[in-house]
């Protein structure tokens, strides 16, 4: 007990776990680089890539949809009660689009597509790891990072904007129809005023936000499969620490993303 | 006739922390001959052929193939060696997501000596030669049975016509038919191939049935190496007791009381 409380290995357990965590860091990093690298040597494996981008950006398509729609149709609801205590309801158009478009389009895309894509690399490149096949990949003559991790990365990175064009025009639709159906708005001048309000740097912003969301996404899900360790346990810890660190380094990286796109 | 082994290790040293794996392995295997090693649990077997393959770098050591270290070896001539070398693995680990056929061409396809339109018909012919319909080439690898999967993973490791082979407990959790329909088709397959073969095995009936010459490895160091014929015989102690399965002798299993 009172060994516990001695403040010098308290001390030394702190730094162990940032010690750690600049390891954990430094390695990611390295392995992020690494699988960037091989994009500029043959062979590429399209075949791959394509059924990666169909993975991210096609079958997660209903999910970021939904999303999207209830996150506008809320939205609309939530900023009309609020703005209405200053008779702002005009403004609720333009609050739904510029929020959709720069925040929770790519934020809320990106933490879906965590939560699906994330897992599955994780779990299958885990499995691959644990059965050896990520072995029997080297001794086939294919470079484990190039077959398994490139493909992935390049398909997020282009993928994830893809989705959040589709997540913006869904929910800035379920803002209209919420705006025009429930609110009383009139729906031409609802579009209008959405359009109008609309620049072409917040749309912009929100696409290179969800390429990067995207890239981390199948990262974290590469790196932590690639590294499970032990059976069946490794795996499913390896999916759960892909899924919260994806999560948590979207909002992160959207707070600096914020920063540098609009704090001038 | 060239006196050069076809593969030798000297002095191979591997710790992970502070355990001691391999404890300086010396081994030499003669072109076209198979060599079988024998070891328990945890002996550092499989990080034997693991080093040799390049999925573990040694501490310490020389690992030569056809003369030429390949520790000191370039990226690219490293990778060159690997293209001539097979690997069956102890589970097969057969590519879930890939069909049959294209996880036996699957070395071809990646070196691009064959294209995907000819390599239903080569996967077929090498499914053939291990005793597989050619329909077998559509399954996934999650349809097949165990011995249906080491099958096809021995048509994996022959395919692109190795020089060597490394066979990781082959007979391992099949019924002792099937282990010994998979040593016979690995006996027929190596000589035809004309490659040399080096397998890891704790099974002593397979291990007389593949293997030509056999060592056996204890606690990271290689204590006996001679003909596989003469296991459980051989004069040594530690090889008989092994061989035999016996309770008393040398080896002594540290089990908790």
């Amino acid at each position: 007990m009172a060994d516990a409380l001695n403040p010098l290995l308290i001390l030394a357990a702190i730094g162990r776990a940032v010690l750690n965590a600049c390891r954990t860091v430094g390695d990611v990093t390295i392995f992020a680089i690494q699988g960037v690298l091989h994009l500029f040597r043959p062979p590429l494996y399209p075949r791959l890539m394509g059924r990666a981008f169909m993975e991210i950006a096609y079958f997660s398509l209903p999910v970021v949809a939904l999303t999207a729609v209830f996150t506008g149709m809320v939205l609309a609801l939530q900023s009309y009660s609020g703005f209405s205590r200053f008779g702002a309801e005009g403004a609720v158009a333009n609050v739904v689009v510029l929020s959709i478009t720069r925040e929770l389009g790519p934020v809320l895309a990106g933490l879906m597509v965590a939560g699906r894509i994330g897992a599955a690399f994780a779990a299958e490149i885990g499995t691959m790891r644990v059965t050896d096949q990520v072995d029997a990949l080297t001794t086939l003559s294919t470079n484990p990072m190039k077959y398994l991790v490139t493909p992935r990365l390049v398909a997020g990175a282009i993928a994830m904007p893809l989705l959040v064009v589709v997540a913006d025009i869904l929910g800035v639709m379920g803002g209209w129809i919420v705006g025009s159906v429930k609110l009383g708005f009139n729906s031409s001048s609802y579009l209008a005023s959405t359009l109008d309000f609309l620049r072409m740097e917040d749309v912009v912003s929100g696409l290179v936000k969800a390429s990067a969301f995207g890239f981390v996404v199948a990262l974290m899900g590469c790196w932590n499969g690639y590294n499970s360790k032990g059976g069946a346990q490794g795996v499913g810890a390896a999916t759960t620490a892909a899924v919260v660190s994806s999560s948590i380094l979207i909002l992160a990286l959207d707070y600096i993303l914020t920063e540098i796109f609009f704090t001038r | 006739m060239s006196t050069v082994p076809k593969l030798r290790m000297a002095g191979v040293k591997k710790a992970f922390g502070s355990k001691m794996v391999l404890d300086g392995v010396d081994l030499s295997v003669e072109a076209g001959h198979s060599l079988v090693i024998l070891g328990g649990s945890g002996s550092g077997k499989s990080v034997t052929i693991k080093c040799v393959l390049g999925l573990i770098t040694p501490d310490a050591g020389v690992i030569e193939i056809d003369g030429k270290n390949v520790l000191s070896m370039s990226r690219r001539e490293r990778e060159e060696v690997g293209d001539r070398i097979g690997m069956l693995f102890q589970n097969a680990a057969l590519f879930d997501s890939l069909p049959v056929w294209e996880n036996v061409c699957f070395k071809l396809l990646a070196q691009k000596r064959i294209s995907r339109a000819k390599a239903r018909d080569k996967a077929a012919e090498v499914l053939a030669q291990v005793g597989l319909a050619a329909s077998v080439g559509d399954l996934f690898p999650g349809e097949l049975s165990g011995g249906m999967q080491k099958r096809v993973g021995l048509a994996r490791a022959i395919a692109a016509d190795p020089d060597i082979i490394f066979f990781d407990e082959p007979t391992t959790g099949l019924d002792p038919i099937m282990g010994a329909v998979i040593d016979g088709l690995i006996v027929d397959c190596v000589k035809k191939l004309g490659a040399t073969a080096v397998s890891i095995t704790h099974d002593m009936a397979s291990a007389r049935r593949i293997g030509d010459q056999a060592a056996m490895i204890n606690k990271g160091k290689i204590v006996w190496s001679g003909s596989a014929a003469t296991l459980g015989h051989s004069g040594n102690a530690m090889v008989d007791q092994f061989a035999n399965g016996e309770r008393e002798g040398p080896i002594q299993m540290e089990l908790r009381k």
